[in-house]
């Protein structure tokens, strides 16, 4: 016993000291009040959330309701889910595909969608810029065969950082889709059959109910990291419009409002952590 | 619907399946042979191909900055890959002998980095490492880095270590091994592939990293990918695409070896 805890102690206090305590101290953050350059002072200060809901007058301080930091809010969670509906759109057929395969093909088709999971993110999102651009190789495509006039605007918008959350994050949605369908028993089809399902009562009825474990890892595994996400709003937004990500991010660089951004982290996490309760509370239900 | 012909009972090929697999697969791969092709291409341009050549390479090599920023990436990458194989590894002993009950909670820990959004990991480091007078720089980044590889590492060595023979152990013991002749004998030989997959994920996932190491580095400690990103104010320039074919190629080479490692597992 006394040997486990010694092996487990690095590993464990590691990650508590330098990231739960972190993250401790940056709620704790998110009440104290900004000091001017970055950094805050030990005061106590609720004015960190005030201001994700109300503007405050610089001379008469008083509030005033403000939907921008709501906005940007709502927009990173719309992008996010759009982003996971996308994902699972192309990768449960894609994941089906793989799985169905004979055993030699198999390999070849999940090596070919692991492999872009290892190159850089930052790389994968400028390659995607690179092909969006009004110069870029589509656009250019479209006016040589004579479809458009001008360049169609596919950089620098929702539709571009859209499009880089799913190429980001594709590969974490077929592969435990994959996982699932896998193990799936081919069996039960048939004894759906021998029941006179007909192929839509089999795939919805049968199919789908079993794999939900995996389409539900699979979509938390994009949905959480594309709501926070900071390389693709930057890159393939512009920087015209942001989301949750680039705003916690700009909170320590230009604006320094270190408080606000420690709150809105907070608000992320929490999402997150409630997110990933209410997911394990269902699963050991449905274990039980 | 012909999705759903009800005459056909075959449900594991079904129509566009394969059509949908393979523009997905060339979704992903576009972009990046775009990126490679233009990072030969012989003239300044990104959307005009003139010809081909070495130049932007060579552009790329002369660069000191650079070499600075990819030196500082593979150091970092190696050091938190090598300290966090070393703790996951000792994790995973301890968690295989553990009981049931028990182990939830350490695993809940092992796995929380997995769990927390990136931008929320790097401003809490940020945070943490300037309040309690750390500092920032590469101290900090090695700290960060080990810490969130450490699940990374784990996840394959302990799928390794759970599907050995726990008899091989016990025969062994029988023979009167001692404890760590044991270990170094006969646990460490057979958990060497997963030990080598996790420390190349882990090696990845730090090479990867941006958000947390451009919040953390201080001047001199700068990793390659915050360096490209500071090349981007600039515009995309062949520059830009011979170094990110750089990083592929290095990450094509990882796969390539964690691949062959694979296949002689098996």
């Amino acid at each position: 016993m006394k040997l486990h805890r010694l092996l487990l102690a690095p590993s464990l206090g590691t990650i508590l000291i330098f990231m739960a305590l972190p993250i401790a101290i940056t709620t704790l953050y998110s009440v104290l009040t900004p000091a001017q350059y970055g950094g805050v002072i030990w005061e106590p200060s609720s004015e960190a959330y005030i201001r994700l809901l109300f503007e405050r007058d610089i001379f008469d301080d008083t509030l005033t309701f403000n939907t921008d930091y709501l906005q940007i809010l709502g927009r990173s969670v719309l992008q996010a889910g759009v982003a996971t509906l996308l994902c699972l759109f192309i990768g449960l057929p894609t994941a089906w595909f793989i799985a169905t395969r004979p055993a030699g093909q198999k390999s070849l088709w999940l090596m070919l969608v692991t492999v872009p999971y290892w190159v850089n993110l930052l790389v994968r999102t400028i390659a995607l810029l690179l092909i969006l651009r009004d110069e870029g190789p589509i656009n250019r495509a479209l006016h040589a065969i004579g479809l458009t006039d001008g360049p169609l605007p596919l950089a620098y918008n929702n539709f571009a950082i859209g499009l880089g959350l799913v190429s980001s994050f594709l590969p974490f949605m077929i592969l435990p889709l994959y996982a699932a369908i896998e193990r799936f028993d081919f069996s039960l089809l048939e004894a759906a059959y021998d029941l006179h399902a007909n192929r839509r009562q089999a795939f919805f009825e049968v199919v789908l109910p079993i794999l939900r474990p995996g389409l539900i890892a699979g979509g938390l595994l994009v949905f959480i990291p594309g709501i926070g996400s900071y390389l693709a709003p930057d890159i393939l937004g512009g920087g015209k419009t942001l989301m949750l990500g680039n705003l916690i991010g700009m909170q320590f660089q230009g604006s320094r409002n270190w408080p606000f951004g420690a709150a809105l982290s907070t608000i992320l996490m929490a999402v997150t952590l409630i997110a990933l309760f209410i997911i394990a509370r269902r699963a050991a239900r449905e274990d039980a | 619907m012909a999705l759903f012909d009800t005459r056909s009972k075959d449900i594991r090929n079904l129509p566009g399946f394969g059509l949908t697999a393979t523009l997905a697969v060339a979704f992903l791969y576009a972009p990046i042979l775009f990126l490679v092709l233009y990072s030969f291409n012989s003239g300044r341009s990104i959307s005009r191909l003139d010809g081909l050549s070495w130049q932007w390479y060579q552009a790329v090599f002369a660069n000191e900055e650079i070499a600075g920023a990819a030196l500082n990436s593979v150091l970092l990458a190696v050091i938190a890959a090598s300290v966090a194989t070393v703790m996951a590894t000792a994790a995973a002993l301890a968690m295989v002998r553990m009981k049931v009950r028990r182990r939830a909670a350490a695993y809940a820990v092992l796995n929380f980095p997995l769990m927390v959004p990136e931008i929320v990991t790097a401003i809490a480091s940020l945070i943490f490492f300037s309040s309690v007078g750390l500092g920032l720089g590469f101290g900090s980044l090695v700290i960060a880095h080990t810490t969130f590889c450490i699940p990374f590492a784990y996840l394959p060595i302990t799928a390794r270590l759970t599907s050995m023979d726990p008899a091989l152990e016990s025969a062994a013991a029988d023979l009167y091994a001692r404890p760590w002749r044991r270990f170094t004998l006969i646990t460490l030989p057979l958990l060497a592939p997963g030990l080598i997959s996790g420390w190349l994920l882990a090696f990845i996932v730090s090479l990867d990293d941006f958000i947390i190491s451009s919040m953390l580095s201080g001047p001199g400690s700068t990793t390659l990918p915050v360096h490209i990103y500071s090349m981007l104010r600039l515009g995309i320039t062949p520059e830009v695409n011979a170094v990110s074919s750089l990083m592929v190629a290095a990450s094509a080479l990882v796969v390539i070896i964690s691949g062959l490692i694979a296949r002689k597992q098996t």
